[in-house]
This record gives C-alpha cells, sequence and structure tokens, in this order.
C-alpha cells in the first residue's frame, strides 16, 4: 500500500479512467479508437484488481495473477482485433463504424 | 504531505488528464501517444504499490507491445495529418451522460462503502514467488489458467494470420 | 416339442432383401438384384416348407393339431390387459400359407428375370416385391390382430406400389389410387371392427380370441346395438376389411383396375395370395363366426356368392385377358367365401372351412399359373386384347400346354386340383344352403365357359394371329415356373385336406358324394363344350348371341355399371355436398387464420426491425444504459 493514501482514492482514479473508456467507445469515429478506448477500460480493471489484492488481502496473490492474465488476454484481444481491423480496412477502404452497417435487418 | 503522496498525485492527474484527451483528441496518432503516457503513469502506480513484476509487465507488453502495434495500425490506415470529423451530437450527448452518470453512480457506492483496509503481513512479491505460484499445482497455484492463456495467445496467433492474410479469391469476386 | 425359432428368419430374409436391394439396388446391374431376390425366395422357401414339414409331421400327430406360438414378443404395453405382441403363430392355416406364398413368389420372382428384362426400374421392383412377400407372411403368421393389421396396411401398400410399378402411366397411377383407397376405406371398417372386439375381450391375442370357450367373451355376450348383438357388429366390420382386400361385392371395383400392374405381380399378388388375405382372416376367426354369429357367417357366404355369380358374368363378356382372369379371380375367391359361409364347426361338418382353404390352396397354383401364362402371351403379343391373338398354340407350345392344363383346372376337371377343391364346397354348400349350391353350381358352369373362351380365343379361333407381330415361344426363365407351376396345378389337388386343415384342428373322414361330382364334372364339361362349339373356329355365331341379348350383354359388358355409380357418389354427391363445403372452411377460416398471424407478425417486424440498425455504438450506448439503469433501479430497491 502506497503511505497515506487511502484505497478511495486510487479506485476513484480508476473509476473515472473506465468510464472515460466507455464515453470513448461511444463517440469515437474510427475502429482503433475504439480499440484504444478498450485498452483504457481494460487497464482500470487491471488496476482495481491489483489495489484490492494490496490493500484488502495483502496476503495472497490472487488479484496480481488475474492483472497478469488480464493482460494477457488484452494483448491476445489487441492483436485479433488489429487483424480485424487491417481485414475491414482492405474490404471497405475505411474504418468508421457508422458506415460498417451491412449486417443490419 | 509526504513524497510518495505527491507522487501518487501527480500520477493520478497524469492518468486523468490524458484519458480524457485519449477519447477526446481529434488526431488519432495523438490518441495513440496519450494513451501510452497514461499507460506509463499506471505503470508508476504499480510500483508505488509495490508490483515491480507487475510494473514491468506493463511496460514491456502494454507499453512496449500493444501499443506499438496500435501504432503500426494506425499508420496501414490512416494518414498522419488526419483529423476527425467531430462527432455526431447524440453520440456527443449519449457518450457524456454515460459518462456523468456511470461515474457517479460508481463513486457514490464507492464512497459509501467501508473498505476494511487488512493489516495483515504483506507477502513479498519477488520472480520467486510468482514462478512458484504460476507453476504450482496446489491450491493457490495457477498453472490451468497459465497453460490456457498460452492456448490463447497460440490460437490468436494463428487467428491473426488467418483473418489478416491476403485473399487471392476477393480481388476476383471483386472484379466480377 | 421342436424348436420353431428360426421362423423368424422368413420374416427377417425378405425384409433385409428389402433393405439391400432398394438402397443400393440402383447402383448394381439390374440382374444382380433379380438374382439376390429369387435366391433370398428360394432359400425362405426352403425354410417355410421345413416349417411347414415340421409342423405338419414332425411335432404333431396328423389330424391332431395344436397353435404353436413360435416366437412372441411384446411390443405396445398399453395396461396390464391390453398389450399388443409381434410374433409367429403355427397352426394349420398359417403352415399351408407358409407353402403357398413362397412358391408362388419364388415362381414371381423367377418369372419375372425374363418378363422384366430391360425395364425400368427393375431393382426397385424386386425390392418391392421383397418387401411384398414380407409383408404377406407377415400377415399370415400374425399372433395378434393388431399385428395382422399392420401387416394389412403394409400388404396394402406394397400392392399400391406394384399396381403403380409403371408410374409413367397415369392409368396405372390412378388404378394404384385406387385399390389404395378402396382397400384402406375397408381396412378402417377391419379397424373399427378390430377395436370394438378387443374393447369387450381385452386381447388381441389370436390364441385367446380364436378359441370360443375363453373367458373373453364373457363380457361381450348380451351386449347389443342397434338391435345386433355387439359381436356381430364387430366381425360384421372385420368382415368389411376381409371384402376390401379380397375384392368382395362391393369393393371389388379395384381389382379389375389393378391389372395395370406388371403381370407376375398380378399373378403374386392380385390372384394368388394378397386377395386371399380376406379369406385367410375370415378363417382366421373362424371359430367366433361360427360359434357366435352364425348370422354373420351367413351373409358372408351369400356376399361370396353374388361375388361369384356376378363376377362370372362380368368374365364371360370380356376382351382383356387380364381383365378376364380378374373377374375370375374375384369368382373364385367368392367360392371361398361361400366355403367359408356354409361351413359348421367339428367333424364332418367342418367340410365347408376345409374346401374354402383346399381351393384358396390349389386357386392359388392354378390362377398363379393363369397370370403368368397369360403374362407369357403378352410378352409375345405386345397386346392385352384377344382379338389381336388367335391360333398361338402353334407359336408358344409351353405356353399352350400349361395354360391348358390351369384352364382345365380352373373349370373343376378331374384330375387336376381345381375339381377336388371345388367339388368339395358344392359338396358342402349343397349339406347346408341349397340356395347357394344353386348359385355356385350354375358359375360353376359359367367358369368353365369364360376360361375356355379365352382359351380358344387366344390359342385357336383364327388360322393366324391376328397383331402384327411375330409370336414367339417366352425364355426359358418363364417357362419353366409355367412348367412348375402346370405340375403343381395337375398334382396338389390329390392333397387329403381333410386330414390337415379344419376347423377344431382334428381330422374327419371324407365320404364322396358320386352324384354331386359327377354333376359337377358335367356342368364343367357343359361350359367348356359350349365354349368349344362357340369359339374353336372362327365364325360370327357369337356376335349373333350378343345382339340377340341387347341390352342385358351391354350391361354385363359394361360391368353392371358399378363404377358409374361409385363416381356417381363420390363425384356429384360426397364432392359438392361434403367436400367442397369443408374445403371452402379449410381455405377461407382455418387458413385465413393462419395468414392472419403471419401477415401480424410479418407488419411487426418491419415496423420494429429499426432496432436492428447495425451501428455498434449504439449497441454500446444501449448496453451500458441498461446496466446503468438495471444497478439504479437495484440500488433504489435495496436502499443502498
Amino acid at each position: 500500500m502506497i503511505q497515506g493514501i487511502p484505497i478511495t482514492h486510487i479506485l476513484v482514479v480508476s473509476v473515472i479512467m473506465f468510464f472515460t473508456g466507455v464515453m470513448g467507445f461511444i463517440i469515437r469515429q474510427n475502429l482503433i479508437a475504439i480499440l484504444l478506448s478498450i485498452e483504457l477500460m481494460l487497464n482500470a480493471v487491471v488496476m482495481n484488481f491489483l489495489v484490492f489484492n494490496r490493500y484488502l488481502f495483502p496476503h495472497h496473490l490472487q488479484g496480481h495473477f488475474f492483472g497478469l492474465f488480464v493482460i494477457g488476454v488484452a494483448a491476445a484481444e489487441a492483436a485479433l482485433a488489429i487483424a480485424l481491423i487491417l481485414n475491414v480496412y482492405r474490404r471497405f477502404k475505411h474504418i468508421d463504424p457508422d458506415k460498417l452497417n451491412e449486417m443490419k435487418y | 504531505m509526504s513524497l510518495s503522496a505527491i507522487i501518487f498525485y501527480i500520477l493520478a492527474a497524469t492518468i486523468i488528464i490524458f484519458s480524457i484527451l485519449t477519447v477526446t483528441s481529434r488526431r488519432i496518432l495523438r490518441a495513440a501517444i496519450y494513451l501510452l503516457f497514461v499507460l506509463v503513469a499506471t505503470a508508476g502506480i504499480y510500483f508505488m504499490l509495490n508490483y515491480q513484476f507487475m510494473a514491468a509487465i506493463q511496460l514491456t507488453l502494454y507499453s512496449g507491445g500493444i501499443v506499438v502495434l496500435i501504432i503500426f495500425s494506425i499508420m496501414l490506415t490512416s494518414e498522419v495529418g488526419d483529423k476527425f470529423e467531430r462527432p455526431a451530437l447524440w453520440k456527443l450527448l449519449a457518450g457524456v451522460s454515460t459518462f456523468i452518470i456511470g461515474t457517479g453512480l460508481t463513486l457514490w457506492v464507492l464512497l459509501s462503502h467501508v473498505f476494511k483496509v487488512s493489516d495483515q503481513q504483506a507477502i513479498d512479491v519477488n520472480m520467486r514467488s510468482i514462478g512458484n505460484s504460476l507453476l504450482s499445482l496446489h491450491k493457490g497455484g495457477f498453472v490451468l489458467p497459465f497453460e490456457v492463456i498460452s492456448i490463447l495467445l497460440l490460437a490468436v496467433m494463428v487467428a491473426a494470420i488467418i483473418i489478416a492474410k491476403k485473399e487471392e479469391d476477393n480481388t476476383k469476386s471483386d472484379e466480377i | 416339442m421342436a424348436n420353431f425359432s428360426y421362423t423368424i428368419y422368413i420374416l427377417l430374409v425378405p425384409l433385409l432383401i428389402f433393405a439391400i436391394v432398394g438402397i443400393w439396388g440402383g447402383k448394381w446391374k439390374p440382374i444382380i438384384s433379380g438374382l439376390i431376390g429369387t435366391f433370398g425366395i428360394a432359400f425362405i422357401l426352403v425354410l417355410s416348407y421345413y416349417a411347414a414339414y415340421q409342423y405338419f409331421f414332425v411335432v404333431n400327430h396328423v389330424g391332431h393339431y395344436k397353435q404353436i406360438v413360435a416366437m412372441n414378443f411384446l411390443w405396445l404395453p398399453f395396461n396390464k390387459i391390453l398389450n399388443v405382441h409381434m410374433g409367429i403363430l403355427l397352426d394349420p392355416i398359417s403352415a399351408m400359407m407358409l407353402i403357398v406364398v413362397p412358391t408362388i413368389s419364388l415362381m414371381s420372382h423367377w418369372y419375372s428375370l425374363g418378363y422384366m428384362k430391360g425395364e425400368r426400374g427393375f431393382a426397385r421392383y424386386y425390392a418391392f416385391l421383397s418387401l411384398f412377400t414380407f409383408s404377406m407372411l407377415g400377415l399370415v403368421l400374425s399372433t395378434d390382430i393388431l399385428q395382422m393389421f399392420i401387416f394389412y396396411e403394409l400388404v396394402g401398400v406394397s400392392s399400391y406400389l406394384l399396381i403403380g410399378f409403371y408410374y409413367q402411366r397415369p392409368s396405372a397411377v390412378a388404378a394404384a389410387k385406387k385399390a389404395f383407397i378402396v382397400t384402406r376405406f375397408a381396412d378402417f371398417g377391419f379397424l373399427v371392427g378390430i377395436l370394438v372386439l378387443v374393447y369387450y375381450t381385452h386381447s388381441f391375442d389370436f390364441m385367446q380370441i380364436t378359441d370360443p370357450h375363453s373367458p373373453v367373451f364373457r363380457t361381450i355376450l348380451g351386449k347389443a346395438f342397434l338391435g345386433y348383438s355387439v359381436l356381430a357388429w364387430a366381425l360384421s366390420l372385420i368382415f368389411v376389411g376381409a371384402a376390401g382386400k379380397s375384392a368382395m361385392f362391393p369393393f371389388h371395383i379395384w381389382l379389375p383396375d389393378a391389372m395395370e400392374g406388371p403381370t407376375p405381380v398380378s399373378a403374386l399378388i392380385h390372384a394368388a395370395t394378397m386377395v386371399v388375405a380376406g379369406v385367410f382372416t375370415v378363417a382366421r376367426i373362424f371359430p367366433i363366426y361360427v360359434h357366435y354369429t352364425p348370422n354373420v357367417l351367413l351373409m358372408i357366404g351369400y356376399v361370396g356368392g353374388f361375388t361369384s355369380l356376378f363376377a362370372a358374368l362380368i368374365a364371360m363378356t370380356q376382351f382383356d385377358i387380364k381383365r378376364v382372369l380378374a373377374y375370375s379371380t374375384l369368382s373364385q375367391i367368392g367360392y371361398m367365401m361361400v366355403g367359408l359361409g356354409v361351413s359348421r364347426y367339428g367333424g364332418e361338418e367342418g367340410l365347408g372351412y376345409t374346401a374354402a382353404m383346399f381351393h384358396l390352396f390349389t386357386h392359388a397354383m392354378f390362377k398363379a399359373l393363369l397370370f403368368l401364362g397369360a403374362g407369357s402371351i403378352i410378352h409375345a403379343v405386345h397386346s392385352n386384347f384377344m382379338q389381336k391373338m388367335g391360333a398361338l398354340r402353334k407359336y408358344m407350345p409351353i405356353t399352350h400346354i400349361t395354360f391348358l392344363v390351369a384352364a382345365l383346372a380352373i373349370s373343376g376337371i378331374p384330375p387336376f386340383a381345381g375339381f377336388f377343391s371345388k367339388d368339395k364346397i358344392l359338396e358342402a354348400a349343397f349339406m347346408h344352403n341349397r340356395l347357394l349350391f344353386w348359385v355356385e353350381y350354375i358359375t360353376a358352369g359359367l367358369t368353365a365357359f369364360y376360361i375356355f373362351r379365352l382359351y380358344f380365343k387366344v390359342f385357336w379361333w383364327t388360322d393366324e394371329p391376328q397383331c402384327d407381330c411375330k409370336p414367339h415361344e417366352s425364355p426359358s426363365t418363364m417357362t419353366i415356373p409355367l412348367i412348375i407351376l402346370a405340375i403343381l396345378s395337375s398334382t396338389v389337388g390329390f392333397i387329403p385336406f381333410n386330414k390337415f386343415v379344419t376347423p377344431d384342428l382334428k381330422a374327419f373322414p371324407v365320404e364322396t358324394d358320386w352324384g354331386l361330382v359327377s354333376a359337377s364334372v358335367a356342368i364343367g364339361l357343359l361350359g367348356l363344350g359350349f365354349a368349344w362349339f362357340l369359339y374353336r373356329k372362327e365364325n360370327d355365331l357369337p356376335d349373333k348371341i350378343v345382339n340377340a341379348l341387347g341390352k342385358l350383354y351391354q350391361w354385363t359388358y359394361d360391368k353392371f355399371y358399378i363404377d358409374e355409380i361409385y363416381l356417381f357418389i363420390t363425384k356429384k354427391i360426397l364432392f359438392n355436398l361434403v367436400a367442397r363445403p369443408i374445403a371452402w372452411f379449410d381455405r377461407h377460416i382455418v387458413d385465413g387464420f393462419m395468414v392472419g398471424v403471419a401477415i401480424v407478425t410479418g407488419k411487426t417486424a418491419e415496423k420494429i426491425k429499426g432496432f436492428q440498425s447495425g451501428h455498434l455504438q449504439q449497441y454500446a450506448f444501449v448496453f451500458i444504459a441498461s446496466v446503468l439503469i438495471i444497478a439504479l433501479t437495484v440500488l433504489y430497491f435495496i436502499g443502498a
């Protein structure tokens, strides 16, 4: 734990980071920007895991490892998402999510 | 205020400011760089929490790996000078209101809850204990998720290659 | 007690052949399917003969038979009382059918190798023949009346498939439909009869419901409906089913049309085996008929007598040789029904039953022979009409001789098979019912006349055939079965049936009434002689007689307008008064409701499909907003 810093302060940071990610997901017009927002959200989650682990259960390591695995999954997800985005770009010559609505109805 | 508190607040301010910049910047490359700052600052918080290994992972994998990957894909899909149009009004409204309501709600719950901070002796998180836990079959061991993650990474590698591969038939069907 | 468990293969082998030939036959050379079918039936023939031999001579003493359940398993357990079994029941009549069915089936298979050569759907033909053989054997071996019904339907289906074998011909399709619908209609009566019977007796089992002293009848006696006992209703309805399959009047209309099928099929199904299923059914439950409902039995006798006379009259005027034979079949089945109708139970009184079964046996042989002979003729002349034939004896010696044997057999000229059985039926009728005796006596004369009219018209009449073809003897695959059947037709009459097949399973002595014998031979010879006189040489006497008869001939020639009456009833009355309103109701009310449901669904979908906008971020927003709303609601109610 960080000396003199209560847990809520760190959590406030992560909450703001998470909802910034949510907001970005909704307002951005570019698939890569949306991917950036997702990374923000994931990052906030990882941070929460670690903070809870350190402050509330310092004698265990579960939170730590969960964070580790989330980072692993995030890396996998990013790689896959970028592959998809590149494929979309190749086919449609743009990556604007508003125009990618062929699958509607 | 102690030095560590000052450092923490600086890091927290960095995270919040650059997070917001990441989702509002109209130049995609800048947004990626702002994300890099956020990730680095988060790594700093991990250092302060005394999770050196996580901080290292954060720096190498997130800041080093993913962000570089994203920047590459940005290079491939857009021109350097491109600027986004302003988002549509309904999107802006929806996004901002979600942000405000979500943050408010969560913070309200968070602040009205009393966390019981543990005073137990913290485990020393060094490379030895991490390695032992990761490969341990016993209670508190993580060998199964470890293996699952490794399989996932392999699968993703294959899938990414297949998805991003150029399809030769595609061009033909386009011509028709 | 010998083990009869091998009899299951009598059923399984043809089913297996049906499956194999039906699935893969189309890929093989046609002859392979034919050979598989033929050898399979030959195998069954050996098994069946062995089973019949064991039953008649090894397991039982000759003259004292028991019903033996060779195997039986529970198929449908409804409740404690009503259990439907599937199994194999051996008794004298089923053992007899074990000889008849495979014999005729093998002959038809063998004959078809030549007759059907080069036809489209050769493998399909053999698959259906095997299916039919399976169904017919299942029918005669049933242990359970519901099992019998199931095989009744299977027989009907295979008959339908084989009548409609030349499905490119509209007439064959129509004939197949007609046969199926008429028999299905009659089978409905059978089913209702079964249900009524079983509702009161609580037993499907033939072992119980063919034993008149069985306790299962206690509940049904004394129950009455519309002035007749319930048992009489049930048994009459069962006879309706039997009449449908056996083409008794008024259900006879399908059989002549069924001649659209290939000729070996007509020989197997529509002469020798399937059409006697009705006779077999009546014989199977004969003990109840005779014990409880003698009036129904008498009615069966009258229906049979009427049909036999009626069909014989029509047969005299027809020119299509297969139709003549079809009406002849009707007439002969009528004979069998008369035999059953005039029979009593026990000892010599059961002569009619024995004679009916005997006639079934001999009729199968000589009628199959007649049909196969007709097939051979048609194969040579490429026409069904006897105007196109004549003088064929010079070109087809083997067919000629075998056909003559069969004709003599059906006319009741000794020593051929038909004489013995027909004579016994006449004798039984003479003992118990003089009216039926006279009807049958006249019919015997008519039979001899029409069959020899056919014979002389085909083989004599002119000096040269009237067709522009070159008649020739058929290949040996066709003539050998003819020869075998001719030998059988001239010898099976000497089997002492009174020792083997009797209603009470005990042999009885038979005294021959020489007066009757000579009378029946005389009338047969009279018919024969009359036909010889009219048709041996080409002349215009027959035409003169036709003109003299005028309207009467026309009526007979048009089969007494029975088909037209049916058409009038169905087309004019049923279709207009019943079917049309129902169709209207179906089209407008039932369909309308369904269409309404579909329209409402479609319109609603049209309205709400905008939700599925394809905008990723809209989805995300709705998702997040919903989560937040749910969270708010939960928090509000928990009161955090």
